[in-house]
């Protein structure tokens, strides 16, 4: 387990904060003096996942340097709905890179405050799925190779939403995009495409990799602040539900997170040095159904039993692999 | 200022405040309380839920103070009251009911060990009368001091305590601890006149000079119906023998006892006559016994400690030391309808526990007043047809339990100060009832129940030790936490963290959250996922 779980107290760590736990067991997202990286006035849809990833990361890689660090920032959504010139939402110091350098551009920043003698300020490169597992993929590859100094954080949702929801390497089988319509025997996204590029990362052993989710905070914020403790390669991949691209409803946005995380579709884990160290636990484990259910984008996979049993499959696969149902005493 | 911009640039650089994203809301959030159930059924009309907050923190002085508002006395509800508050508690829904009577009963004995004490309000002047010392005239009195007013009970019997005292045996509710919570509003300047037996309330008032009075005299005759007889069976009252129990006097239950009726003072002398050593005891009810009035642990506990229930028997005759029963078959939603089949059984003594009614000599110098279907009318002021002469408890129309006497005591003491200025102030309106549907309970950790311990069944059939034991303070506080504070915020800070627009001010400890409207885009996330219900989306109008 990356944090540990406080249980009996009304709702333990399972909250953003809890008024019956010490200050130092609450998040830094409870606390009123948070530094909102990411501020109000932002672009990002009603509901948009990736706006609360993004802040619930860089606010606590901020707390966990003192807020030392800069960010190099992938072309993609996150930097459309945060900076229109000439106005930014960012309150740190951050740097728009190409779609597809972040990573060597964080490297290159990283460089130069080690040859300036400043590295207690850290870096921090980040992206969408897009900018990442695909157009990026090369430069992040080299990154971890050379073991740069740089965090790498990764937004999942799973598709180009900025451009149209076109599908990408993290999009998943069955999804409905506008390059995978749901048309013809095997409608959606193919289900024997793409990649899994936390475990990629893992294959490079780097120091630190891991993958989270915008509905386990505790659980976050823990992971950013571990790798921002350590020197090296590092990689974190977050699950960021899009209303717009999933054809979900605002609301759910966190809920589809959840469900996620608990029908084992995305596994949490973390990783050193190309072994996985710690997973956290489903709470109440759902059938993949409570999952797709909300989503527009697979509509057409919930219809039919044959792929919706494939999905199911996914997530036992998952949860047979990554262990993530406590063991039944 | 030098308005020449650097080559290309024609826009001010800037930060994205000034970029108003409220304008794309069609729905804004709205905090707000709701009532929890346990609050909006509690008779005493305690603020549950307020209690449990600090208990949950451990701040149990100030938990007893809440108590306290609306009910002076925790240590006897927390044992005898049948704690409707837990039948209605939303928990339910993920694994059992806070054990709220627990906790409060912890409480209550947390203030008598510390000697917890409550201070009278400034002296109005004015003088209450009350007749009878049971829980609706000492919770009243406690009100009426609060407000500074000076009151005296008038009380007929030897001790106060009313029912509760006579009418509920000491393994459910010892001595002690009711003595103890009297003397606690007895020390805060009420006056308790025992062996004092009122003949003329009006006559009384004017020669003291009360200016209102409280009738709270309750319902202490016990019903009694015609039971063909050769005498060859003695034929008790169970009230009677509640009251000769308490007062240590000869009560005739022995060998095999049987009780007549369903109710919780049958259960009561059932479960004492187990404890004086009868050789049987069976409890004889005309309904089945899922349909019996008595509450079900009170059942479940008689049937633990060997008390046998006969349903569907109504008694036709006592013969020759033998009781007829008639056999009574269940009918959908109706009466039972008797069958016309008999079998006998074999009885020292019969128990009628068939309900109490108000002793009607209390009207003969009250003219104006009279009882219909054996209750006194009052108004929703709790006042009679006389001006100034307020009435509750047994006594009046309403579910006859301590916990209601309770509720109406301090209901009385509120219109009977609002009388006493000249104006009765018009009911605040109720909030909304926190439903578990408005809830996002995926946030509260499991936590099973903490059960009470029970003496076990063999012991408690050999005295009265009490029953039900008590929680310490690491449970007490681990109950109290189970509560999920429904309809009302608990600052667990979820909606602070999942706004995607940072649009949630936090302000505090304590002092809860606010909405930065300028921002919030209305993605009702934080409605959402909200635990326990505390924001709602409403429409914006345009």
């Amino acid at each position: 387990m990356s944090h540990q779980q406080v249980k009996f107290y009304q709702t333990g760590t399972l909250t953003v904060g809890n008024r019956l736990l010490d200050a130092e067991e609450r998040t830094v997202q409870a606390t009123i003096d948070r530094s909102n990286s990411l501020d109000s006035g932002h672009r990002a849809c009603q509901g948009c996942g990736e706006a609360l990833g993004a802040r619930y990361a860089i606010d606590s890689a901020m707390r966990a340097t003192n807020n030392k660090l800069i960010a190099a920032n992938s072309t993609g959504c996150l930097e459309v709905f945060t900076t229109p010139y000439p106005e930014s939402s960012w309150t740190m110091p951050w740097i728009h890179s190409l779609f597809g350098n972040a990573a060597a551009i964080g490297t290159g920043v990283a460089a130069a405050l080690k040859v300036k003698g400043k590295e207690d300020i850290r870096v921090v490169a980040q992206g969408g799925d897009g900018g990442t597992t695909d157009i990026g993929f090369g430069c992040l590859s080299g990154m971890f190779e050379r073991n740069d100094d740089v965090l790498f954080l990764c937004y999942d949702n799973q598709g180009y939403m900025n451009t149209g929801v076109q599908r990408s390497s993290a999009t998943p089988g069955g999804a409905r995009t506008a390059t995978t319509m749901p048309v013809g025997p095997e409608p959606g996204a193919d289900f024997d495409k793409g990649k899994n590029v936390p475990l990629i990362a893992m294959a490079h052993e780097i120091p630190y990799v891991a993958t989270a989710s915008i509905d386990r905070l505790h659980d976050l914020e823990a992971k950013v602040t571990k790798a921002m403790s350590i020197r090296g390669a590092r990689y974190i991949q977050i699950f960021v539900p899009c209303p717009l691209g999933w054809g979900s409803a605002p609301a759910q946005t966190v809920n589809l997170a959840r469900m996620a995380v608990e029908s084992g579709i995305w596994p949490l884990f973390e990783g050193e040095n190309g072994e996985i160290t710690s997973v956290t636990k489903i709470r109440k484990k759902v059938p993949v159904e409570e999952y797709l259910k909300p989503q527009r984008r697979f509509a057409h996979v919930v219809k039919n039993p044959e792929t919706l049993s494939t999905v199911q499959e996914i997530a036992d696969r998952n949860i047979r692999k990554f262990g993530l149902l406590e063991e039944q005493g | 200022m030098n308005n020449t911009k650097p080559y290309a640039i024609t826009l001010d650089v800037g930060g994205s405040l000034l970029n108003k994203t409220g304008s794309w809301r069609t729905e804004r959030p709205v905090y707000l309380d709701r009532l929890p159930p346990c609050n909006n059924t509690c008779p005493a009309g305690e603020n549950i839920q307020q209690w449990l907050y600090h208990a949950e923190n451990g701040e149990y002085k100030e938990a007893w103070l809440e108590i306290m508002k609306n009910n002076p006395f925790p240590a006897v509800m927390g044992r005898v009251c049948y704690h409707s508050c837990e039948d209605a508690c939303n928990r339910v829904h993920l694994d059992d009911p806070v054990g709220i009577n627990s906790v409060e009963r912890f409480l209550g004995d947390q203030a008598l060990i510390n000697r917890w004490k409550v201070e009278p309000g400034k002296s109005s002047g004015k003088k209450i009368m009350i007749v009878g010392a049971g829980m609706a005239g000492l919770a009243c009195a406690y009100h009426l001091r609060l407000f500074g007013h000076d009151v005296t009970i008038f009380e007929s019997s030897s001790k106060s305590g009313g029912m509760v005292r006579y009418g509920i045996p000491k393994y459910r509710m010892p001595n002690e601890k009711l003595n103890a919570e009297i003397h606690r509003i007895q020390d805060m300047g009420v006056t308790i006149e025992l062996n004092t037996k009122i003949d003329d309330v009006i006559a009384t008032k004017e020669k003291y000079g009360f200016d209102a009075v409280f009738l709270s005299i309750g319902a202490q005759n016990g019903n009694l119906i015609d039971i063909k007889s050769d005498q060859s069976i003695p034929s008790l009252i169970a009230i009677e023998i509640l009251r000769g129990i308490e007062d240590d006097i000869a009560t005739g239950l022995h060998g095999h006892v049987v009780v007549y009726g369903g109710g919780n003072t049958a259960l009561d002398v059932a479960r004492s006559a187990i404890r004086m050593g009868a050789k049987s005891v069976k409890v004889v009810v005309r309904k089945s016994q899922d349909k019996m009035p008595a509450h079900y642990e009170e059942i479940n506990e008689a049937l633990e400690e060997g008390v046998e229930v006969v349903p569907l028997r109504s008694i036709s005759e006592i013969k020759k030391g033998q009781l007829i029963l008639e056999k009574m078959k269940a009918s959908d939603g109706k009466r039972p309808k008797a069958t016309g089949k008999f079998e006998s059984i074999e009885a020292s003594v019969i128990v009628q526990a068939l309900g109490q009614n108000v002793d009607e000599s209390f009207l003969d110098n009250l003219t104006d007043l009279k009882l219909e279907d054996g209750v006194l009318e009052v108004d929703a002021h709790m006042m009679s047809a006389i001006e100034g002469v307020f009435a509750g408890g047994d006594m009046v129309p309403s579910e006859r339990n301590v916990t209601v006497a309770i509720g109406h005591g301090k209901k009385a003491a509120r219109n009977i100060d609002q009388w006493l200025q000249g104006k009765f102030q018009k009911p605040s309106k109720k909030h909304e009832i926190a439903d578990h549907s408005m809830m996002n309970t995926w946030y509260y950790s499991d936590a099973p129940r903490t059960i009470r311990p029970m003496l076990d069944a063999v012991r408690r059939q050999s005295g009265f030790a009490e029953v039900v034991g008590d929680l310490d303070e690491t449970n007490a506080a681990f109950e109290a936490r189970r509560c999920m504070s429904c309809g009302n915020c608990f600052e667990c800070d979820n909606c602070y963290g999942v706004c995607p627009d940072n649009a949630v001010i936090k302000l505090g400890a304590g002092k809860r959250f606010e909405f930065k409207y300028d921002y919030c885009k209305g993605c009702a996330l934080c409605a959402t996922e909200c635990p326990c219900g505390a924001i709602k989306m409403e429409p914006e109008l345009i």
